[in-house]
């Protein structure tokens, strides 16, 4: 293959993966607010969570694959895992590097979900929260295509879309928080 | 044959309702969205529902637990 | 002078635990000293026997059989005394701990010396704090006389209701989270830590220091056969002479309650306290005793019984306690949580006549959901005494249903609760 096809792989499966990233944590938001649509169950809405992020990693493995198999720059295989490695653009794809890192993290202890504590499971998870803005600064922070009206377009309606999923979880979880430890309530006429 | 029972950890259950959604014929929900268990075995057809609505429980708070019937 | 030697069989000690000496001295003199075998092995065979034969259950609220608690424990743990007490109508553990202290420490240590517990940690409430120096000062003079073989100690866990359930008083000598835990599997014992807990009210250990010394028989002698000894009873309410007394179990609810001379004609007794049910009065004649009770709907739970005149409403005050029950939530559970706000306000709409139609099947359905569906019995508790006011006051419960509340549903409450907690 050559290195210009890696090249248009490389950042084409990066923003698909990108996008599908935000999907995954927009559906990962939303399942613990009671704001589930109306003929979608809501383990339906979880399971579409998981392949959904399954599908982000397929994207983001051709993504750090070709790459690394492009020759005409070099990043090696070492950079994928520790950041600020590669000879090529070291900051920004370091900071994709970061993001793999967090992705591998949440990942893997979500695969090892049964054999870990409740908290374990859940603090690991959080990692996600960081992942989801670092691969968007990589996004932008590399520029091979942030400078398309598209992109930036695209990049945009991401970050709306998490923001919206954020705020709705956030006003969510303080209404239920406060009615399960509510100990006093209230009284009769 | 042993009978398996759905028991719900009531500390745990945050009302996902993810439980009812998956085995609408066992687990029924209260007008708090809180699951209600008749306490009758789960029928074999509905077991690996059943199982599948144990791992999705966000909270854990669903568990299966088999009793042999006492004499 | 000869004295001639009686040939007639000792007289059996008379079982009691009010009015013996509260100090030291007085204890050691009136009871014998702490008679411990040296032997831990046999020593546990022995109390496990006594302890069968007594028949005792615990005064706490469970009744569960001492002798059976006892072998379900493993050694090395903590017995902790429950002196929470957290019925607001009940008084006989600060009674017990403050009058009789070396009786209850006495019980502790025949307990922890039996299932080879290192500590016994006497749990009082805050803000109880005259009961809580009563406690210490008992413990400094056993200290000083070199009484006691376990180390004694007293904890202040926080006041409210379900802190003295025992898992949740487990749970904070623990975790300081004085919260009920989901116990499925109630054979599996209570930890604190990894080390085994044995928990048991005062007024039980009160007991057992009696039949650790004395065995069985003078226990055995009060009471009735299936449910033997005596129990201390708080009697409040329409009362002229509210406290605690001590009857021979069996004895019928109505001469309880005359002890403490109602102010008039009694429209009904609350058994159990809040977490306890109404009797009505074609049930006032019941013996005081877990199978009588129960077979009437009621429970010897906590030794509580409070009067009801018929200057009052049964709804309006349930409607109270239902509310007081809500307030004492954990907390943990969705359908306590809920369920109990909502079924004390279902309750207030009856206690003031602004019924709909739907009222009533509301409740009633609620009640059923909530019951059984938390991680304690609190819910539970709070379900029974809703729908034996409903059964008990059933006369007016139709009236108040048809929007003509009985003249007395804004009368004072005759109940106790706590100042701290708003009940309308």
């Amino acid at each position: 293959m050559s290195s210009t096809t890696f090249w248009y792989i490389t950042r084409a499966s990066g923003i698909v993966a990108l996008v599908l990233l935000t999907a995954t944590m927009v559906l990962g938001l939303v399942t613990t607010t009671r704001t589930k649509a109306r003929h979608w169950p809501g383990f339906a809405q979880q399971e579409l969570h998981r392949r959904i992020s399954m599908l982000a990693m397929v994207f983001l493995a051709l993504h750090i694959l070709t790459s690394v198999l492009d020759t005409y720059v070099h990043i090696g295989y070492l950079a994928i895992v520790i950041p600020f490695t590669s000879s090529y653009s070291r900051f920004w794809v370091g900071v994709g590097t970061v993001a793999v890192d967090l992705m591998a993290a949440v990942f893997i202890s979500s695969l090892l979900r049964a054999h870990m504590k409740a908290g374990t499971w859940r603090g690991l998870h959080w990692l996600a929260y960081g992942c989801w803005p670092v691969a968007l600064a990589h996004t932008f922070g590399m520029g091979t295509d942030a400078g398309e009206h598209w992109v930036i377009a695209l990049g945009g309606a991401c970050i709306i879309a998490v923001g919206a999923a954020l705020t709705r979880r956030l006003r969510a979880t303080g209404h239920r928080g406060a009615a399960l430890l509510q100990t006093s309530h209230r009284t009769a006429p | 044959m042993t009978a398996v029972h759905i028991t719900i950890d009531p500390v745990g259950c945050a009302a996902y309702g993810y439980c009812a959604e998956l085995l609408p014929e066992a687990i029924s929900l209260d007008e708090w969205g809180y699951p209600i268990v008749d306490g009758r075995p789960v029928p074999a057809h509905l077991l690996a529902l059943a199982k599948r609505a144990v791992r999705d429980c966000p909270k854990r708070a669903l568990t299966l637990r088999e009793h042999t019937p006492d004499s | 002078m000869t004295r001639s030697v009686s040939h007639a069989p000792p007289r059996p000690q008379l079982h009691h635990l009010l009015g013996h000496p509260t100090d030291l001295a007085g204890h050691l003199a009136t009871h014998g000293p702490l008679s411990l075998a040296p032997n831990q092995a046999s020593w546990a065979a022995t109390l496990a026997a006594h302890l069968h034969a007594s028949g005792l259950a615990g005064r706490g609220g469970g009744g569960f059989p001492a002798a059976l608690k006892l072998t379900a424990t493993r050694p090395g743990g903590t017995l902790v005394v429950n002196g929470m007490e957290g019925e607001p109508a009940s008084d006989k553990d600060k009674l017990l701990l403050t009058r009789a202290p070396h009786l209850v420490l006495d019980g502790a240590q025949y307990l922890a010396a039996a299932c080879r517990a290192d500590r016994i940690i006497v749990c009082v409430p805050a803000g109880r704090d005259s009961v809580a120096s009563a406690v210490l000062h008992a413990i400094g003079e056993r200290e000083k006389a070199g009484h006691t073989r376990i180390v004694e100690s007293v904890a202040r866990p926080p006041h409210r209701f379900v802190a003295g359930e025992e898992s949740a008083l487990a749970n904070w000598l623990d975790t300081e989270r004085a919260l009920p835990v989901f116990r499925p599997d109630k054979r599996i014992p209570l930890r604190i830590g990894r080390r085994p807990a044995l928990v048991h009210n005062t007024e039980t250990l009160a007991h057992i220091a009696l039949i650790a010394r004395n065995g069985a028989a003078p226990f055995l002698a009060r009471g009735l056969p299936e449910d033997p000894g005596t129990t201390l009873i708080t009697i409040g309410g329409a009362v002229t002479q509210p406290g605690v007394v001590e009857v021979d179990r069996g004895t019928p609810l109505s001469d309880i309650a005359a002890r403490s001379t109602p102010t008039g004609p009694v429209q009904a007794l609350l058994v159990g306290g809040y977490g306890g049910t109404w009797v009505g009065p074609e049930h006032f004649a019941t013996p005081y005793g877990s199978i009588p009770l129960r077979t009437i709907g009621a429970n010897a739970g906590v030794g509580i019984i409070a009067v009801l005149g018929t200057e009052s409403c049964g709804v309006a005050e349930s409607a109270r306690i239902a509310h007081y029950l809500a307030g004492q939530s954990a907390g943990q559970c969705g359908p306590c949580v809920h369920g109990l706000p909502a079924i004390a306000d279902d309750l207030t709409r009856l206690a003031l006549g602004q019924v709909d139609h739907a009222l009533m099947p509301r409740l009633l359905r609620r009640l059923g959901e909530v019951d059984g569906r938390g991680a304690c019995r609190h819910p539970d508790g709070a379900v029974a005494l809703v729908r034996s006011a409903l059964a008990v006051f059933g006369a007016d419960v139709a009236r108040h249903e048809r929007g003509q509340p009985c003249a007395h549903h804004r009368a004072p409450t005759v109940l106790r609760f706590p100042t701290e907690v708003y009940v309308p």
